[in-house]
């Protein structure tokens, strides 16, 4: 970066990246390759991993109806669950950068939102049992205000309680980054827009939206990998009626079927990585970020 | 990977310098010193691994308390008993397995025999385990019953015996036969088939184990019991009968009829307590945790029969010394008494009733052996009381129970199929 780096010597500039990239090496690198590996490996019924080479894993998934059905079911969940917290975390962030005035209330705000994660995940998930089950809050609300005289069975374990509880895990991985890009914005461009004749959607479409799409695409970055890499939300609020790619390969886990496992995988990386790849297509999120 | 080799290489180190303890203890009781042998034994830790519903803290407790020496125990699920036996055996001393996990392990040649004659108390044994039989009566060979894999013919051999010899895989331990949890108060009838568990009228109120090896039991009973499927063996279907019972299963779940998929005892509790669900795939101490609730639910018996299932603590095959005889001296105190009586509170028995029903209150023993009327309250191991005065339990005597186990909890020789086919039906 700077005019005197390009005058060192050669060895002292990968000095300089060693600690980075022996940590990257070690601890993404090398089990990544492990991965791969295994994925080629044959699995021997219940006793594990039979180092010979195969593509049987690979094969087996691709003809299996199954992989389909967990790979839709889970890119389902990704589109809803990205859509929804977009749209929260976009008006959420707005709200705090440019309707609070006082910086001091906006971010004491910002932390309010952080709130629900001082407790574990895994308490904010059950936490919704006794909110939608069967003789839980809203349907005892409902039924003694008269509105439905049979529990709403819909609410919990279905597809419905696992993006309320996505939604509500995930939106602040959405906040974040849209509220740091939309803080950078010069608040002069709004006024700007206005004078020109924008009307106040105008302003939001054509100046806010545009310029805070860094933060949108790590936002979707978040919960894409974060949806797309998870088993557990999914198993416990849909009562184990639902799967997830990532519940395929812990099925597999379950019969110690590792180089499946390895295989499905490799696969979801690639999906997830292609997923990545596309969002920052439409972003340069490296030149945002350094803007 | 690396933090699997370090405890492993911890598991080691701690292992080298018992065994070096035990070589001097050898020495010293050679020349007449046993005090310095129980000296040396105190510093024995046993790591007994096993699955939830038996590795409990209390009885390590009462077993350090007892014994000396330390008993640690770590609860692993199902899949992951088997993961530590094959593939980091020096982990563990003492291994709490299922029978058809013996089925695994033995093979494996991760286990050493146990010898009988150091068993203290072998002949009070259930003869459901040791002899086949039970009320003098054969026991069911569907599924792998504990008689078929009890034996083998040396200390190192990695083969069943196919009759009785000197050599055990494992010292039977806790066992049950299992049937479907039911809220009497919300099915608003008796139950009284497995068939119930598929009734169109509990559509959205049922729920089934997601344990392939249990769950596909559970549905093949039901499916038999309705007259919609038959099989030549429950305990060993073919790969049609068991691509016949998931489409079943599949055709099930789309259409709505199971609430949930439970993965856990508490997910199990839960959906009952809160009556989430009226008839499920349950496990006895299940029930119990529900009634302690004060919430009315039953262990029903069903006119089918039950599905039984068994356990054993089989020694590693690294043990030897002074830990190997720290071993013998739990398995004697395991199969001595406490741990039947606490066991017994909690829904299971103990594969030693003898010693079980010596441990109980003539109150207890009354209401969960011999099928009376509870003459005071029941309480759980915990102290929560469960069943009141009056009440019989549910199932009635434990001989009435166990002459009616008509298929045992197995590692099917389609095991593998199961596995995929069981995927598909979870994915559905």
């Amino acid at each position: 970066m700077t005019p005197s780096s390009t005058n060192r010597s050669g060895w002292a500039a990968y000095l300089q990246v060693a600690p980075l990239t022996l940590v990257l090496i070690c601890f993404f690198a090398v089990p990544v390759a492990l991965v791969v590996i295994v994925s080629f490996f044959r699995y021997q019924m219940l006793v594990g991993i039979v180092p010979t080479f195969t593509v049987k894993n690979y094969v087996d998934l691709f003809t299996n109806p199954t992989t389909w059905t967990l790979y839709a079911s889970t890119l389902k969940f990704t589109l809803i669950v990205l859509v929804v917290t977009f749209v929260l975390g976009f008006w959420i962030a707005y709200f705090l950068v440019f309707h609070i005035r006082n910086l001091v209330t906006a971010i004491g705000l910002f932390l309010v939102c952080t709130v629900p994660f001082w407790t574990s995940n895994i308490i904010r998930m059950i936490s919704w049992r006794p909110v939608l089950g069967r003789e839980g809050l809203i349907n005892s609300a409902l039924q003694n205000a008269g509105i439905t005289s049979q529990p709403i069975d819909w609410l919990l374990y279905s597809d419905f309680s696992v993006v309320v509880a996505y939604v509500h895990l995930f939106t602040l991985f959405m906040i974040v980054p849209i509220f740091n890009s939309m803080a950078r914005i010069d608040k002069a461009l709004l006024e700007a827009a206005i004078d020109a004749g924008a009307s106040r959607f105008g302003v939001i479409w054509e100046v806010v939206l545009p310029l805070s799409k860094t933060g949108i695409a790590l936002g979707a970055l978040f919960v894409v990998t974060l949806v797309m890499g998870d088993f557990f939300v999914v198993t416990v609020m849909s009562g184990g009626l639902s799967g997830s790619a990532t519940s395929g390969i812990f099925n597999d886990l379950q019969f110690l079927n590792y180089p499946r496992a390895a295989a499905n995988a490799v696969i979801l990386l690639i999906t997830v990585l292609l997923i990545a790849a596309g969002i920052f297509r439409l972003v340069d999120v490296r030149k945002e970020l350094v803007r | 990977m690396t933090k699997k080799d370090g405890l492993l290489g911890k598991a080691v180190s701690r292992r080298g310098v018992l065994k070096g303890g035990a070589a001097i203890a050898t020495a010293t009781a050679v020349t007449g010193f046993p005090t310095v042998w129980a000296q040396n034994l105190k510093d024995v830790t046993l790591n007994h691994v096993g699955m939830s519903y038996s590795v409990l803290p209390d009885i390590a407790r009462q077993a350090s308390q007892d014994l000396g020496f330390k008993i640690e125990m770590s609860v692993v699920d199902h899949p992951g008993l088997l993961n530590r036996l094959i593939q980091d055996p020096n982990s563990l001393d003492i291994a709490d397995m299922e029978i058809w996990q013996s089925k695994i392990a033995v093979p494996q040649g991760v286990l050493q025999g146990v010898e009988i004659a150091k068993i203290k108390n072998w002949g009070d044994l259930t003869p459901l385990y040791t002899e086949g039989t039970f009320a003098g009566k054969p026991v069911s060979t569907q599924g792998d019953s504990p008689f078929e894999f009890i034996y083998r013919d040396s200390k190192d051999a990695t083969a069943f015996a196919s009759g009785k010899t000197d050599w055990a895989n494992f010292l039977p331990g806790v066992y049950n036969a299992d049937t479907l949890g039911i809220r009497p108060d919300l099915t608003g009838r008796p139950i009284s088939s497995w068939a119930d568990l598929i009734a169109p009228e509990f559509k959205g109120k049922a729920a089934i184990q997601n344990i392939p090896t249990n769950g596909i039991m559970d549905a093949m009973m039901a499916f038999e019991a309705a007259g919609q499927l038959t099989y030549g063996d429950k305990g060993n279907p073919t790969q049609d009968e068991i691509a016949a019972t998931i489409a079943k299963l599949i055709e099930l779940k789309r259409g709505g009829h199971f609430r949930a998929l439970w993965n856990t005892f508490d997910e199990s509790v839960t959906l009952m307590a809160s009556g989430e669900v009226v008839i499920q795939s349950m496990w006895s101490p299940a029930v119990t945790a529900v009634q302690t609730q004060g919430v009315k639910c039953t262990y029903q018996p069903l006119k089918e029969g039950y599905r039984g299932w068994g356990n054993g603590l089989g020694l590693m095959a690294h043990l030897d010394g002074l830990k190997l005889e720290a071993a013998y001296e739990y398995l004697n105190w395991y199969n001595s008494g406490w741990v039947g009586g606490f066991i017994a509170k909690q829904g299971y028995y103990s594969a030693n009733p003898k010693t079980a029903m010596a441990a109980l209150s003539e109150n207890e023993r009354g209401f969960f052996y011999e099928g009376k009327a509870a003459t005071a309250d029941i309480t759980s191991p915990t102290g929560e009381k469960t069943n009141s005065a009056g009440d019989v339990r549910d199932g009635g005597s434990y001989e009435e129970r166990f002459s009616k186990v008509a298929v045992w909890n197995n590692l099917m020789d389609e095991a593998e199929f199961l596995y995929a086919k069981w995927n598909e039906f979870s994915g559905a």
